[in-house]
């Protein structure tokens, strides 16, 4: 069978506003995070998704240099072209929450709580935009309204305490927009919050890099998340990257295993009552892998080879990558 | 008859203070009434300060309500610290969110599963060792687990090792709160799996409090949906969530993230109520996009349509009048 051409590597490479290369992170020794190569584009929205310890959100704290000195960072990061591994850590502050904008999954920890939130955002505008007084606190109030929060001018008074879960995590965002980021890096953003407030939010972060052209990268453990709102979706599972696809063609023709079992396992909204389709087995512990495929133990499809050798990373559609010796074809 | 009966019970948070020395109270269950068949799982789903977690410790005769009663396989749950309410608490047991918040990190996992049936006098030392290893198997762990400390566990086997305890004093009724929310998204189906198997081999009747509308809708056999104390919505959830009749039902689910919705979703405004602030009238208006002047003035009642489903909404029933 012929294979339709791949799209032009240099096309992607051109347009990467972000490049991770070969990163790897152990702590004390252990390996968490085994070679991640990932970039993403100018304005994409790139969904992350995998269970806990995959190696996810060490990912993007790597790349910012946010990890504690215990853990041992390898590889590159490059931002425009900019390498940020063993960058100096003034330059690493200037970029995050200015170029680079972060939220997390609690706001509410995330926020000073004794200083007011329009000082908090007053602080982001005037460490990245040179803003001081009268100006960084307009400014302040024009991002509130930008991320939806009612009555924003008396909202700049409040403390977090004041605030609900979903509006302090509008403050977080207004914080993160500060600096005017071209990327924004959202860690489980609304896996604290409601149903009904997590619609908003996510509609919300979805609003916002449309209006401003920002690139996105949410981080979530819930396919359907990150199914909603982003374009492409990277999947991880042990600290590396095992399926990476166009979302529409991730969640309709998955290849790798793991993805498979994580979409079954989503209870439908639709259909009869039934039982739900679980991976059995354990998540894979970082300081417990086996020799090859880490996933291999809890896969139903796991022939010798999977055991043996790490599989490769390799393209099975166009723009449609996955790792798995079952779809490469020959195994070793 | 029902194992349990829930007939119009509220309760009250004892009050806070406001700043000028005010008495507020916060009314976390105000007026519900449910019936939990033997064998079956009911569903009680709702945002954060609903009150489906005092509705679950209700249940469990945990706390008194301040009015209405709650009845226990036909009679009356007896008050806290009673001899017959310690007796009845080997009846019914709790599985909580934390798994690892719920057992004693000190403790061996076999010494934790056999302590409800120390506390209870059952069985001799040999015959509670056993049980400890019919239980691991019961809920797919080794019985070689029993020596394990809870933190050599992953977070699956933790919350399996828990509902193991749970089972230990051979009880009716399982309040199982958020049990699956710590979980990964492929363990999850596990434990509820398990659950349902468990379930059907000991004949246990659930009350399954939860927040994801995807989970229920595949375990439970019935579903109540609560706003701010008090059911609006409650029938089967295969027919319930394939059309919601209550206004928050519907709204509820259109929260649910879908990547297969077609069209856009209505996005439902504003924060989750506060319970200390109560609107008048119907307590969902403020939030309601179909909202007409009587549903600010009067509450409406959970009234029974034609087709079993309990609704309470004036306009879901059509005695409204137009505006």
């Amino acid at each position: 069978m012929v294979k339709p051409p791949s799209p032009d590597p240099t096309l992607a490479a051109a347009t990467a506003l972000i490049e991770l290369a070969g990163l790897r992170v152990a702590f004390d020794g252990t390996p968490a995070l085994h070679g991640i190569d990932l970039s993403v584009g100018r304005g994409e929205a790139l969904g992350m998704v995998g269970e806990s310890g995959s190696g996810k959100s060490v990912t993007w704290l790597a790349a910012l240099g946010l990890l504690p000195h215990r853990a041992r960072v390898n590889g590159s990061v490059r931002l425009d072209g900019q390498e940020l591994i063993g960058a100096a850590p003034d330059a690493l502050a200037a970029i995050r929450g200015g170029r680079i904008g972060l939220i997390f999954r609690d706001p509410v920890s995330a926020l000073n709580p004794v200083h007011r939130v329009g000082a908090q955002i007053g602080e982001a505008v005037s460490r990245h935009r040179g803003f001081n007084g009268a100006a960084a606190r307009a400014e302040a109030r024009r991002l509130l309204d930008q991320v939806g929060l009612p009555d924003s001018s008396r909202r700049l008074d409040a403390y977090p305490h004041e605030l609900s879960g979903g509006q302090n995590q509008r403050v977080m965002i207004a914080m993160a927009l500060a600096g005017e980021p071209d990327l924004l890096i959202a860690d489980e953003p609304t896996t604290a919050l409601d149903t009904t407030i997590q619609a908003q939010i996510l509609d919300l972060l979805d609003g916002l890099r449309r209006e401003t052209g920002m690139a996105l990268v949410l981080i979530s453990h819930d396919l359907s998340v990150v199914g909603e709102v982003c374009e492409r979706i990277t999947v991880m599972y042990a600290g590396r990257i095992v399926e990476d696809a166009r979302t529409a063609e991730l969640l309709g023709a998955a290849a790798h295993p793991y993805t498979k079992g994580l979409l079954a396992a989503v209870p439908p909204l639709e259909g009869p009552r039934r039982r739900l389709a679980a991976i059995p087995g354990n998540v894979a512990q970082a300081g417990d892998l086996p020799p090859g495929c880490a996933f291999a133990p809890r896969c139903a499809d796991a022939v010798e080879a999977c055991a043996a050798q790490v599989p490769r990373f390799e393209e099975v559609a166009p723009l449609h990558r996955a790792a798995c010796w079952r779809l490469a074809g020959a195994a070793p | 008859m029902s194992l349990l009966v829930l007939d119009q019970v509220h309760y009250a948070y004892p009050a806070r203070h406001t700043l000028f020395g005010g008495r507020t109270e916060i009314r976390a269950v105000a007026g519900v009434s449910l019936a939990l068949e033997r064998g079956r799982t009911l569903g009680l789903v709702g945002e954060s300060g609903c009150g489906k977690s005092t509705a679950g410790r209700l249940a469990l005769g945990l706390i008194e309500p301040d009015a209405g009663s709650v009845a226990f396989g036909g009679e009356a749950m007896p008050a806290p610290g009673t001899a017959a309410w310690r007796a009845l608490r080997a009846r019914v047991q709790l599985v909580f969110q934390d798994p690892l918040g719920a057992l004693d990190r000190r403790l061996a996992i076999g010494r934790q599963i056999a302590e409800p049936m120390v506390i209870h006098h059952l069985g001799t030392s040999d015959e509670r060792a056993q049980r400890v290893a019919q239980l691991l198997r019961a809920v797919g762990l080794s019985p070689d687990l029993e020596a394990r400390y809870p933190h050599q566990l992953s977070g699956g086997q933790r919350q399996r090792a828990v509902l193991a305890r749970a089972l230990a004093t051979r009880p009716d009724l399982l309040v199982c709160d958020e049990p699956v929310s710590a979980l990964d998204v492929s363990i999850q189906a596990q434990v509820v799996n398990l659950l349902a198997d468990l379930q059907e081999e000991f004949g246990l009747t659930i009350l399954f409090i939860s927040h994801d509308l995807r989970l229920v809708r595949l375990f439970a056999h019935d579903v109540a949906v609560m706003y701010l104390g008090q059911i609006v919505e409650q029938g089967e959830p295969t027919a319930m969530f394939a059309a919601p009749a209550h206004p928050y039902s519907q709204a509820l689910l259109a929260a649910v993230p879908n990547p297969q919705r077609r069209g856009p979703r209505t996005l439902l405004a504003g924060e989750p109520p506060d319970p200390a602030a109560r609107p008048t009238g119907c307590a969902f208006h403020p939030r309601c996009p179909i909202s007409v002047a009587q549903c600010r003035s009067e509450a409406p009642a959970l009234r029974r349509r034609a087709d079993g489903r309990l609704v309470a909404c004036h306009l879901a029933h059509a005695d409204a009048a137009p505006c």
